[in-house]
């Protein structure tokens, strides 16, 4: 890691500002190039911190970055993570406000719910499939409060994993006998088709997802609690949105969730 | 399709290029005028020239089925090409590279039909009510145009670029199956190259080959009851050669793996 503590918590407090006054600033590695993905979780920890003293509460987590075209993208050979906050969740059919984001897209995903505690550093999919609970048709809205979007890995990661809000239909499906791999997503905007694919786009599957997400937190000493809610990484390419537009997701196994767009 | 005579030049450089296994050029290069329409016609040229050698169709693919590939191309609809049964590689056999001239896999969900079926007014649901099985299927191209270089004309002279297909060994009625959502995953040698569900494919598999029934009806054609139907890619096609693994695998439909020699 290259930047002290105080840097860390200046850059947190300038991510925070740009978060309360929907105004984005520039890149932390335009000034500084060397800056690298244990900076970027450094000034992650900072803007929790403050964002918990705020009153905001953790559900959950998302992981970015999960597919290898966008990690060759941004030159990494990982996906990335950041806390989802209880604020920032809808149900199936919510209205969200393009004016509450700065730069927000969307993208189709499948959540995992825990139904017991899950630490690492050993999680496979198999054990991660243990302590699941079920799966959740989901839809992101990931946000950047970088300016156009011109990140590096440290600049997202600062960032929250470049998160915005998340949506989840209403129905806990248990994993029984379908294989979350081959759970097929189709997903569309204003009913024309935007994307399709399948649970293996992220990581390799879901529950791949949550097992190293598990194992990336097990050095910090968090385990993720019964209950949390993972978002486990988009099946397809980012979508921009506007006002007026209506995402749908559909999945086989797991149903549906719409997602409307307002002023 | 027209009966056997001697087939146009344009048709004749079509079947000596799959014969001798070298790609030509394309036809629109010293056709430009070349139609949609006439295009067809040497299709079925060259389609009528695999039956004089003995062969049967036994049913039919579609290609340029993704709106993506469709706009890439500069199109509005897909195309269509027939499947003879010299095209069939059994399941669990290889694909044998040197029967080809640059061989390319896709990932596609096959229907096999219990009626016939014809009319311009089939949709999506009377070809649910006449499909018998669905089946996983890998579609094996092979452009007889060099690098794969052509405009839609020539890729419809080109009975579409047909070549092989394999079908998955399950076999899978469709009274439950969500076809629209049903995913995919596709991989080659073990690295995932894309996913996918039904929908990619026109919205719904079964919308894709209402469209071939709706389309061969202007020419007063249709499918058979037993008819195979390869209904469109379902991801981008990747290129293979001796070594080659190929894995595609379909929620409720089972796996196909291809190994290339």
């Amino acid at each position: 890691m290259k930047i002290t503590n105080e840097q860390a918590t200046n850059m947190a407090r300038q991510l925070l500002d740009a978060r309360t006054s929907l105004t984005p600033i520039e890149p932390f590695t335009g000034s500084d190039p060397e800056l690298g993905v244990a900076d970027g979780y450094a000034i992650q920890q900072e803007l929790v911190s403050l964002l918990i003293a705020n009153g905001e509460k953790i559900s959950g987590y998302k992981l970015g970055l999960t597919s290898l075209p966008m990690q060759n993208l941004l030159g990494v050979d990982q996906p990335d993570f950041g806390p989802i906050f209880a604020s920032t969740i809808y149900g199936d059919g919510a209205t969200v406000s393009v004016s509450d984001f700065i730069a927000p897209r969307v993208e189709a995903e499948i959540a995992v719910v825990l139904g017991a505690d899950l630490s690492g550093p050993n999680c496979t999919a198999a054990t991660t499939h243990q302590a699941t609970a079920g799966l959740i048709a989901a839809i992101e809205i990931v946000d950047s409060r970088i300016i156009d979007w011109r990140i590096k890995i440290a600049d997202t990661v600062a960032d929250l994993a470049s998160s915005g809000a998340i949506a989840l239909s209403s129905t806990v499906i248990p994993i029984d006998e379908c294989d979350p791999r081959l759970i097929g997503m189709v997903f569309t905007k204003n009913g024309d088709l935007v994307a399709t694919g399948a649970g293996a786009a992220a990581l390799g599957g879901p529950l791949n997802a949550v097992a190293w997400l598990a194992n990336t937190l097990a050095p910090l000493g968090v385990t993720l609690p019964a209950g949390s809610v993972i978002m486990t990484g988009a099946l397809h390419a980012m979508c921009p949105i506007e006002r007026g537009d209506v995402f749908r997701a559909e999945f086989s196994h797991l149903g549906s969730l719409t997602l409307r767009i307002s002023e | 399709m027209t009966s056997s005579s001697t087939p146009t030049p344009q048709a004749q450089r079509l079947i000596d290029a799959a014969a001798n296994r070298v790609a030509t050029t394309a036809l629109t290069g010293d056709f430009p005028d070349l139609t949609v329409d006439a295009a067809y016609d040497i299709q079925a040229e060259v389609v009528q020239a695999r039956i004089d050698q003995g062969n049967v169709v036994v049913g039919a693919k579609l290609g340029l089925t993704s709106v993506a590939k469709q706009k890439q191309m500069n199109v509005s609809e897909p195309l269509y090409g027939w499947l003879t049964n010299d095209m069939q590689i059994d399941t669990g056999a290889p694909l044998v590279c040197n029967k080809f001239i640059q061989p390319r896999c896709e990932p596609e969900i096959a229907f096999i039909l219990g009626e016939d079926l014809s009319g311009i007014h089939v949709s999506a649901v009377h070809v649910l009510a006449a499909t018998q099985f669905v089946f996983a299927a890998v579609d094996v191209l092979d452009s007889r145009f060099a690098g794969y270089s052509f405009t839609l004309p020539d890729v419809a002279a080109d009975n579409s670029s047909s070549a092989g297909f394999t079908l998955g060994g399950m076999v899978v009625g469709i009274d439950s199956l969500d076809l629209r959502t049903l995913g995919c995953t596709f991989e080659k040698n073990g690295k995932l190259v894309a996913t996918a569900s039904g929908a990619a494919v026109l919205g719904h598999p079964a919308a894709s080959v209402a469209w071939l029934v709706r389309k061969l009806a202007a020419r007063g054609e249709g499918l058979k009851a037993g008819h195979i139907v390869l209904s469109g890619a379902l991801t981008e096609a990747v290129a293979v050669e001796p070594g080659d693994s190929i894995t595609a695998r379909f929620d409720q439909l089972g796996s196909i793996e291809v190994s290339c020699i």
